[in-house]
């Protein structure tokens, strides 16, 4: 019977209440902790060979009969007015079929406010006629003064939403009963996304049904977004993405690439390819944003947390959102006198979108790096320091944790933590080296809605099947296990069908570290559906009672020692086929569901260049129960790597003057290289949430990004004496931190004792 | 009009004055096992082999191919670095992986026991945003295995 239940969703912070309907059974008990036959063990992307072999076609490899390429006219500009435009020369270049500009299409816009705006587009033949046809576009610029500085926001009140306050607690009688207070200001950069499949959609009508093939971590979102931007019903637009190449948040919703090949498929009668160069993809498809952060931290000597002050400025950008660049100040730890102010600030800048745990990356940079500055004040052991705060429930609404296993993480931690002395004496002339860390806190617990069928044929074999997307993540891999596992089949005889709204049911967005927990307890209530239809075929067919039937190893088996190929119970049914069905059920009520771990990392740094060096990262995460060992290490070690980078060497340059982004290239924007990876070490604690759902798992995805620049930056300190407050860390900061220091040095030798 | 030699056969293509070595596979040709994912030459994920060394379609005008035989990722399918990338889990989204197959086929054919320093130096212009490059590391380093 189907349920209808009011419970609270959450992806990437954003907490909603909603309805949603519950079918089947998705009151599973869980499995038993520890690997089970397919579930926890390591098992290679199911779709490895198909991506490996160049045999896997993404939406940049699709090419639809009569299909017709578009390009985009941008502004060059942050900030202008298009005082006139004129497609006509344009329409009579060869191979062109069709123009459009600001009144033909919501995206276009004849006031662009940041570099990369879309003002126009055509569509032609070829992608090199259409992109030689937009230099015959007649446009007339009015250049305006651009908004740039986000202090400068701050101080005009240009904002994207009100300033967002924060307090517990009485924060100026915790500094009063403070007996060390460390402030510092904290700086990170702009960074870019850039997946190696860039931003892109192929649209066309069919019949009365528009198709959107497109790159996307959200098929259902693109489908409603569409859908209400056009005014049709939801099931005329039918999304498609088998594959696709990376997304990291920046691929969440339809943008404008979407909207112009629609416009222009309405335009032409044809199917349009909307595909972004790889320096519209730099202007124009989101960002991490720059922070500005200021902390005030009061301890008392023991090390005890009593006042913790946060104001953050968030360089938003046009548009885009405030992120939760407050959120490690106010969950993290466990301090009762805590105020942050966030300002979210609108500036003549590419839009902002979410990239791997937006927010608290930012966040986590300038709060754990305080932290070890206090821990150096204290002459405190930063680890100790870290455990003598530990949160043992929700302090901003006092909720328990649905399981926290952060302490053990640290447990965990210490033959890594404890290498440190070996480290530093390992030091060599100019290169010193050292050891940090940094802990993590994040959400990643998922929620309802998401349903999945499991579809058994005569051959004894089944189907997943889900309208989701695998981003890269390997989640069709971990929906097979679960699906496996619950159906007793090896793995082997478990595919998953996904990709396609008009093929499956409503699946979950792949973000916010939130795909394996939303959509694994579905895929395993299906299974589990249809196994129970099996069973109840077989004690039929067999004369024996229900109870005394199971699944394993591709078999039906009795308690007495029967056992039939699951083949021969499902060979009855001919043609005809088994169908489960399964919903995601809600979140545990009343508990907080978060991901925690620890990452300690070691560096090298020559103190004459300013070069550092990661030398190695161990990294320990609290993430539930681990499907799939394999693809798990694999994002870990990625989003470790994605920190080093944006640690070390990526930024998105802008022209202070006029507002134009300077880095569009891969050579320019400087992401790592094989040459780049650190030693790294992967534990997961694989201990299953005994509140969440039937699986006990929670999402993997954005964790190991979010402690590792402050891990390093913190080795950085204890290497060289330091205090890096900017990234990234590029020799300039070290050189300036090094400098610095030295400084600091002199005046604590010159002055009295 | 002129042949080419790709992956062992002869295929006739007749592009325009410009048109790159990519844009002949995928789009006249159909191998769109080559990606194209900056198309300025800066990420490696179009490399193929000419004659076995590892080269950038996507910055490589077709008409300079001449007779050197092409060999893109269509080539090597049944290369034993594809299993080894799929046992070590040395892909994620996928979209780079073609080409640091060629690269590293080009790397193991010259040299069929690399070591680290060596692979990490072949394979620097091939950028994974993924960051699957320390499996990418193991299956080379294990690719006979």
């Amino acid at each position: 019977m189907a349920r209808l239940i009011r419970t609270e969703k959450e992806v990437e912070g954003n907490y909603t209440e909603q309805w949603v309907v519950v079918e089947g059974d998705d009151a599973l008990e869980q499995w038993p902790e520890g690997p089970r036959t397919v579930v926890g063990r390591p098992a290679p992307r199911q779709d490895g060979h198909q991506r490996a072999r160049g045999q896997a076609l993404y939406t940049a490899d699709l090419a639809l009969p009569g299909m017709l390429h578009a390009a985009v006219l941008r502004s060059p500009f942050a900030r202008a007015r298009v005082k006139k435009l004129e497609l006509s020369r344009a329409l009579q270049a060869p191979g062109v079929v069709g123009a459009i500009g600001p009144g033909d299409c919501h995206v276009l816009t004849l006031e662009p406010s940041f570099h990369g705006a879309p003002v126009a587009a055509v569509a032609a033949d070829t992608l090199q006629r259409a992109r030689a046809a937009l230099e015959l576009i007649d446009v007339e610029w009015e250049e305006l003064e651009p908004l740039l500085d986000a202090e400068e926001a701050v101080r005009q009140e240009s904002f994207l939403e009100e300033p967002r306050s924060y307090a517990r607690g009485d924060l100026e009688a915790g500094f009063a009963e403070a007996e060390v207070v460390v402030e510092a200001e904290y700086r990170t950069q702009t960074v870019l996304h850039n997946s190696l499949e860039t931003h892109q959609s192929v649209c066309r009508w069919e019949g009365d049904t528009l198709e959107v093939y497109i790159s996307t971590q959200y098929i259902w979102g693109v489908r409603d977004s569409v859908a209400g931007q056009l005014g049709l019903p939801p099931d005329r637009v039918r999304v498609v993405c088998n594959f696709m190449g990376g997304g990291f948040g920046s691929k969440n919703s339809p943008g404008d690439y979407t909207y112009v090949a629609i416009a222009l498929a309405g335009k032409t009668g044809a199917p349009i390819r909307c595909a972004l160069t790889r320096r519209e993809e730099n202007l124009a498809t989101g960002n991490r944003n720059s922070t500005i952060q200021r902390l005030r931290v009061g301890a008392r000597s023991d090390g005890t947390l009593v006042a913790l002050e946060g104001e953050f400025v968030n360089a938003v950008g046009w548009a885009g959102f405030s992120g939760p660049t407050y959120g490690p100040v106010e969950m993290l730890y466990a301090c009762d006198n805590v105020r942050t102010l966030t300002y979210g600030t609108k500036l003549n800048l590419p839009p902002n979108a979410a990239f791997r745990a937006p927010g608290f990356v930012e966040g986590t940079f300038g709060l754990e790096c305080v932290l070890d500055e206090l821990a150096a004040r204290l002459e405190l052991d930063p680890l100790e320091l870290r455990r003598r705060n530990h949160a043992d429930h929700d302090l901003a609404d006092g909720r328990p944790f649905s399981s926290k296993n952060l302490l053990e993480c640290y447990r965990r931690a210490e033959p890594h933590w404890g290498r440190r002395d070996d480290v530093r004496a390992s030091s060599n002339g100019p290169v010193q080296r050292g050891t940090g860390l940094a802990s993590q806190i994040w959400y990643g617990g998922g929620g309802p809605p998401s349903y999945a069928w499991v579809r058994l044929g005569s051959d004894g074999r089944a189907a997943v099947i889900t309208a989701m997307q695998d981003i890269g993540t390997g989640t069709r891999t971990a929906m097979a296990q679960i699906a496996a596992e619950e159906l007793g089949l090896p793995l082997d005889r478990v595919r998953v069908e996904l990709g396609d709204s008009a093929r499956g049911p409503y699946a979950s967005i792949s973000a916010g570290s939130s795909t394996t927990p939303s959509m694994g307890p579905a895929v395993r209530a299906a299974a589990a559906d249809a196994a129970r239809q099996i069973v109840e075929i077989a004690a039929q067919r067999y004369h024996l009672e229900e109870r005394v039937l199971s699944l394993e190893g591709g078999n039906v088996v009795s308690a007495d020692g029967g056992s039939w190929p699951l083949e021969e119970v499902t060979g009855l049914l001919e043609d005809a086929q088994i169908l489960g069905k399964g919903a995601r059920g809600p979140n545990p009520t009343g508990m907080r569901v978060l991901t925690f771990g620890i990452q300690v990392a070691d560096v090298s740094v020559d103190v004459e260049t300013g070069e550092v060096r990661v030398d190695r990262i161990a990294a320990i995460h609290d993430v539930g129960r681990v499907i799939n060992p394999l693809g798990a290490r694999s994002q870990v070690e990625g989003g470790i790597i994605q920190g080093v980078g944006h640690t070390l060497s990526e930024e998105r340059l802008v022209d202070p003057g006029t507002g134009t982004v300077l880095t569009q290239t891969l050579d320019a924007y400087k992401l790592p290289t094989i040459a780049d990876v650190p030693e790294m070490v992967v534990e997961l604690l694989d201990i299953p949430d005994q509140h969440l759902t039937n699986i006990g798992s929670k999402g993997l995805g954005e964790p190991p990004i979010v402690p590792t620049a402050a891990a390093i930056v913190n080795a950085i300190r204890d290497a060289t004496g330091a205090d890096v407050r900017s990234l990234p860390v590029s020799r300039e900061e070290m050189l300036r931190a090094l400098e610095e220091a030295r400084e600091r040095e002199k005046k604590l030798a010159a002055a009295p004792a | 009009m002129f042949s080419l030699r790709i992956n062992g056969s002869v295929r006739e293509v007749d592009p325009p004055v410009g048109r790159t070595l990519a844009e002949t596979l995928r789009e006249d040709l159909g191998l769109t096992g080559t990606k194209v994912a900056c198309g300025e030459g800066h990420c490696g994920a179009c490399t193929v082999q000419l004659d076995g060394s590892p080269v950038l379609s996507c910055i490589t005008l077709v008409h300079t191919v001449g007779d050197r035989e092409v060999t893109t990722i269509e080539g090597l399918r049944d290369h034993p670095l594809v299993e080894a990338f799929v046992r070590t889990d040395a892909l994620q989204c996928g979209f780079c992986t073609p080409g640091q197959i060629v690269s590293a086929a080009a790397l193991v054919e010259a040299e069929p026991n690399p070591d680290v320093e060596r692979i990490r130096h072949a394979m620097a212009g091939n950028l994974c945003r993924c960051g699957a490059y320390p499996r990418i590391e193991e299956a080379v380093l294990t690719w006979r295995d």
